[in-house]
């Protein structure tokens, strides 16, 4: 039998669109604002919280890879960004880009996923949209998301409040979702597996806050991994940081990976893992949070915005913000 | 790291400082590993500031000519052409363009992946790139054995590999290079052996074969200044672990198996007699340069680039006029921005100021 395959017809506002939302979409997403199906969803406010807007696209190649797939993708990116200025995620938008030929038994698994992926960091899917584009003129599936969160007028977390004294910590080991991509992608023979790290972050960011708002700085290392992050927190809050090579945690799959292709772990995409800066005193609490992975690595200093790595070997060196991909389409 | 060796790391800082004693020193590397573990492992600033440490021609990616890569780009956009190769290649630039952009590209990590690539696709001939220097020559040297034993009419090489020893000899004669000693490849003398090298102290110049650790990399350092001071000329072996006198020979000798030498062009440096590689005739239908009708043809070298000069030791990344700023890893103009084992590449990441 031929795989069932979404047709211009899926997009075009008609009986197979209408059967595609109600059988697949509202199947795994359903709730009481999506299942009005009105054109618009009107959400609650939160009068004493401001609110938190974001939006990410995602063109991931593969789709479906070691650990993850575009689905949960799509709801962790959003979600993790709307955490990483302490929000508390509400709702998420969810559109799709279609290619004609796209097999629905696939679109209905990543349907699934982000359906699973948002019960797990606990935020509705509240509106939507299909189209679809003929055949040729997209690649597959994009997403897009956007995610409205609101956040306690006592919490200012951001890449300009890094201060001295602060330190630099990371939520767990650096590079596994742009190395399991790479894996998949080149279908390359290693001895070594490895996982993406795609994972949503905003429940212990919620726990963190709960605990201390004393947080200055929290940032997803996605594309441009480790240290461009830390370049743009270093030039936003003009401050020089110093980061210890030995503390910062690769798994040995990953660093042995990285030395066959060539790649620097410090620039790898991460999906599950957030920098965070904090007072010295906090980092216990940041620790409690985010698990026994969670590492300081480095520390701020007064003086002019610069990276600064001091390697294992004892020697030193700058880090600079990334200048070329290492693998395109990673998200 | 183990505490022992970050000791030990310290400890040579101290003992290179003491004996260098603002004595002006330049040492060369010509391994791409090196200049990349070096910049990586931060090693210069541990080093005092007389101790000069220069990237020589050691990445085969910056030293093929702008001609041979044209060549290679002809061949790619050629109908039932696909040229496979390594990923650093395919930004080079080479007249106008570079082999990124040329119809008919792939990239392989293994070269027994292009023959594999031959296999499944029998309506295409399959060229790969054959680059490098002693250390993957007898890899491909291998690969050309059984192309030739599996009688794939659709599978060749486009010889672009190097030799060392007629570099390190126009260096040394180079009165402009100004260099006290060598680091010596360590996986090309894996290959070749140390003996391979030892032309050097006949020519009144010392070295180093040393291993890629941050350690390996400061004891190399660390007795081969200990010889300059000393006024001893000699070829070391600082990597035992892995590097033998005479090498390894069945490896070296597949090269001459298949090869043979021919002067060679380097990008910026010129030709160099004896220091290309040449398919015997014996395997000539392997050889992409007889197979086509398509001939290699004259190519400038982009202006104002001063690859050649730093490649040679006499001049840095920082007094090229390109460098950081129409000159970037993104837009690379010469070949040393685009491999991340190129000396400028290597600065750009490590040492922009």
């Amino acid at each position: 039998m031929e795989p069932k395959i979404i047709t211009i017809n899926h997009g075009a506002g008609g009986r197979l669109m209408h059967e595609f939302i109600h059988d697949s979409i509202v199947a795994h997403l359903g709730n009481s604002k999506l299942d009005k199906m009105d054109d618009s969803s009107v959400l609650q406010n939160y009068p004493h919280k401001l609110p938190v807007l974001t939006t990410d696209s995602y063109v991931v190649h593969p789709v479906f890879f070691s650990g993850g797939d575009i689905g949960r993708l799509c709801v962790c990116g959003t979600v993790n960004d709307l955490a990483a200025s302490g929000a508390e995620p509400l709702a998420l938008t969810l559109s799709f880009i279609l290619e004609e030929g796209f097999e629905l038994e696939k679109l209905d698994k990543i349907i699934a996923s982000i359906g699973k992926t948002a019960k797990e960091a606990g935020v509705e899917i509240v509106t939507g949209d299909t189209k679809v584009v003929e055949k040729g003129k997209g690649d597959g599936i994009f997403i897009n998301t956007a995610g409205l969160g609101f956040v306690d007028p006592g919490v200012s977390i951001s890449s300009h409040n890094t201060l001295p004294g602060d330190l630099v910590l990371v939520t767990g080991p650096l590079g596994n979702h742009e190395m399991a991509l790479f894996k998949d992608r080149e279908n390359m023979n290693f001895q070594y597996s490895v996982q993406s790290d795609v994972t949503p972050l905003n429940l212990k960011v919620k726990e963190l806050l709960a605990h201390t708002r004393n947080i200055h700085t929290i940032k997803d290392p996605t594309r441009g991994g480790l240290a461009s992050a830390l370049t743009e927190i270093a030039q936003n809050s003009q401050v020089r940081i110093e980061l210890e090579e030995e503390k910062i945690p690769v798994d040995k799959e990953v660093k042995a990976m990285c030395d066959l292709v060539g790649f620097d772990p410090l620039y790898l995409a991460n999906e599950g893992k957030y920098i965070i800066v904090c007072p010295p005193e906090e980092t216990p609490k940041v620790k409690a949070a985010f698990g026994s992975e969670t590492t300081v690595i480095g520390q701020v200093e007064k003086g002019q915005p610069d990276l600064i790595l001091n390697t294992a070997s004892g020697g030193n060196r700058r880090l600079i913000m990334m200048e070329n991909i290492q693998l395109p389409r990673i998200c | 790291m183990a505490e022992s060796d970050k000791n030990k790391i310290k400890s040579l800082a101290d003992a290179i400082r003491d004996l260098v004693d603002d004595t002006p020193i330049t040492l060369m590397e010509v391994c791409g590993t090196h200049t990349m573990a070096i910049a990586r492992y931060g090693i210069k600033s541990l080093l005092p500031a007389s101790l000069d440490i220069v990237s020589g021609p050691g990445c085969p990616v910056c030293v093929t000519s702008a001609q041979d890569i044209q060549f290679a780009i002809d061949l790619a956009n050629q109908k039932d052409c696909l040229v496979a190769t390594f990923g650093d290649m395919i930004k080079v630039p080479g007249e106008s363009s570079n082999l990124g952009s040329a119809q008919n590209v792939e990239v392989v990590y293994s070269p027994f992946d292009a023959l594999e690539m031959a296999r499944q696709n029998p309506g295409k001939e399959i060229v790969l790139l054959g680059l490098g220097f002693e250390t993957t020559t007898p890899l491909i040297a291998s690969l050309i054995k059984s192309a030739a034993s599996s009688n794939l009419g659709n599978f060749s090489v486009l010889p672009m590999h190097k030799l060392v020893p007629p570099a390190l000899k126009l260096l040394v004669a180079d009165h402009d290079s100004k260099l006290d000693g060598f680091i010596l490849p360590g996986h090309v003398s894996a290959i070749t052996g140390t003996g391979y090298f030892e032309f050097l102290e006949t020519a009144g110049i010392g070295g180093v074969v040393s291993g890629f650790t941050s350690l390996d990399i400061m004891e190399s350092i660390y007795v081969l200044i200990a010889d300059i001071i000393a006024g001893r000329t000699r070829v070391l072996n600082n990597y035992e672990r892995v590097v033998r006198k005479n090498g390894n020979p069945k490896a070296f000798n597949l090269i001459w198996e298949v090869y043979e030498p021919e002067d060679s062009k380097w990008r910026g440096i010129g030709t160099i007699p004896a220091s290309g590689l040449h398919i015997k005739d014996k395997y000539e239908d392997l050889d992409a340069n007889c197979k086509f009708e398509l001939k290699k043809r004259e190519v400038e070298e982009p202006k104002g680039c001063i690859c050649g000069e730093i490649l040679m030791g006499r001049k840095k990344p920082k007094d090229c006029r390109h460098f950081g700023k129409t000159c970037t890893p993104l837009y690379p103009v010469g070949p040393c921005m685009v491999s991340s084992e190129g000396t400028c590449a290597a600065w750009y990441k490590y040492h922009k100021e």
